[in-house]
């Protein structure tokens, strides 16, 4: 497989000028370094996750080291929406008409064994089982709940996949995606359960082997 | 060459002001229309950002009765304020400064029975 091939210097001649003082980059180095140190999360909690976000920003852990302290508390300023705690099928579209207020470019963590699952609650007739099934999520945090240095192990994943991201090419980011939709539809209460019960477009049903 | 102006100076901060203020603004506003990526949309632009949506109107009229309680609220809350230190300084005080606080304790209370006869003390 060939790799892709990659707009700038290669990597061994940049090795090389820098140790004669010659620093290059490319453009998208420096758009990806502002962007990945100052994310700002939404402040945004919905169970007991949240009490171990909160113990993330605090300064035992302090998330500001990674320039994500400033925690918004309106969607229209933040870039990063962790999803903190049990995702209840009440609370499913306040989440994504959040998550769509939000101004690109815009990443979730998916926090928990709740968000990303349903978790313990999995049987509960209420509990929605995975928040990937109506929004895209960039990272999952397994645990229940994770403690703060998942949390910042989860952010750095985001801040490495923020930093890898080109203009260009199937890695870009949504917003220089123009076939990337703007909003994601927004699940409306039904009779039994949601309606549509997941967004076909961003998550897919585990295709089911039989064995006869 | 012409006299110095000492309003001139003041015209020159006017129009510092003015520019200091306008610049970012303008400056947002071209940002945003040149470089924010532009995804937007029904949900994006609405008003409440609170995940709720909005229902019905904001244009709606509020009673005036609790402004009028309010007001009553106010002008009793004032009284005892007055009313302390005439308590604390009764027996030292002269006729003519008791009868003077009695004839403001009478208008207060003149204006609490024109209240009541009125009827704003009945939360309809």
């Amino acid at each position: 497989m060939n790799p892709e091939p990659q707009a700038g210097i290669d990597e061994g001649l940049r090795s090389e000028l820098s140790k004669q003082g010659i620093f290059t980059t490319k453009l998208a180095d420096i758009y990806n370094w502002g962007r990945k140190n100052s994310v700002w999360p939404l402040q945004f909690g919905l169970a007991c996750c949240a009490i171990e976000m909160i113990a993330t920003t605090m300064a035992r852990y302090d998330l500001a080291r990674f320039g994500a302290e400033v925690f918004r508390p309106s969607p229209r300023q933040a870039d990063l929406m962790i999803v903190a705690g049990t995702v209840t099928k009440k609370m499913a579209p306040q989440v994504v008409r959040l998550y769509n207020q939000m101004p690109e470019p815009k990443y979730v963590i998916a926090m928990g064994a709740c968000a990303i699952s349903g978790g313990p609650f999995k049987q509960g007739y209420n509990v929605l089982k995975g928040i990937d099934r109506f929004i895209p999520v960039d990272v999952h945090i397994p645990g229940c709940p994770p403690r703060p240095e998942a949390l910042i192990h989860a952010f750095m994943t985001l801040q490495q996949k923020i930093s890898d991201q080109t203009f260009a090419g199937p890695n870009r980011p949504r917003h220089l995606d123009p076939d990337a939709p703007s909003e994601f539809p927004v699940p409306q209460f039904g009779e039994h359960d949601l309606v549509p019960p997941n967004n076909r477009n961003v998550w897919q049903p585990p295709a089911r082997a039989r064995h006869e | 060459m012409t006299a110095y102006n000492p309003y001139l100076l003041i015209v020159v901060f006017l129009a510092a002001a003015a520019g200091f203020a306008v610049a970012p603004l303008l400056t947002a506003w071209i940002w945003a229309k040149l470089f924010s990526p532009k995804k937007s949309g029904p949900e994006k632009n609405a008003i409440y950002e609170c995940g709720l949506q909005s229902k019905g109107d904001a244009w709606v009229r509020f009673k005036s009765e609790y402004y009028l309680y309010g007001i009553i609220f106010l002008i009793f809350d004032v009284e005892t304020i007055f009313l302390l230190p005439f308590a604390v300084a009764f027996t030292g005080l002269p006729v003519g400064a008791f009868i003077a606080m009695i004839v403001f304790l009478l208008l207060l209370v003149e204006g609490l029975v024109w209240a009541w006869r009125k009827g704003i003390l009945n939360w309809a």
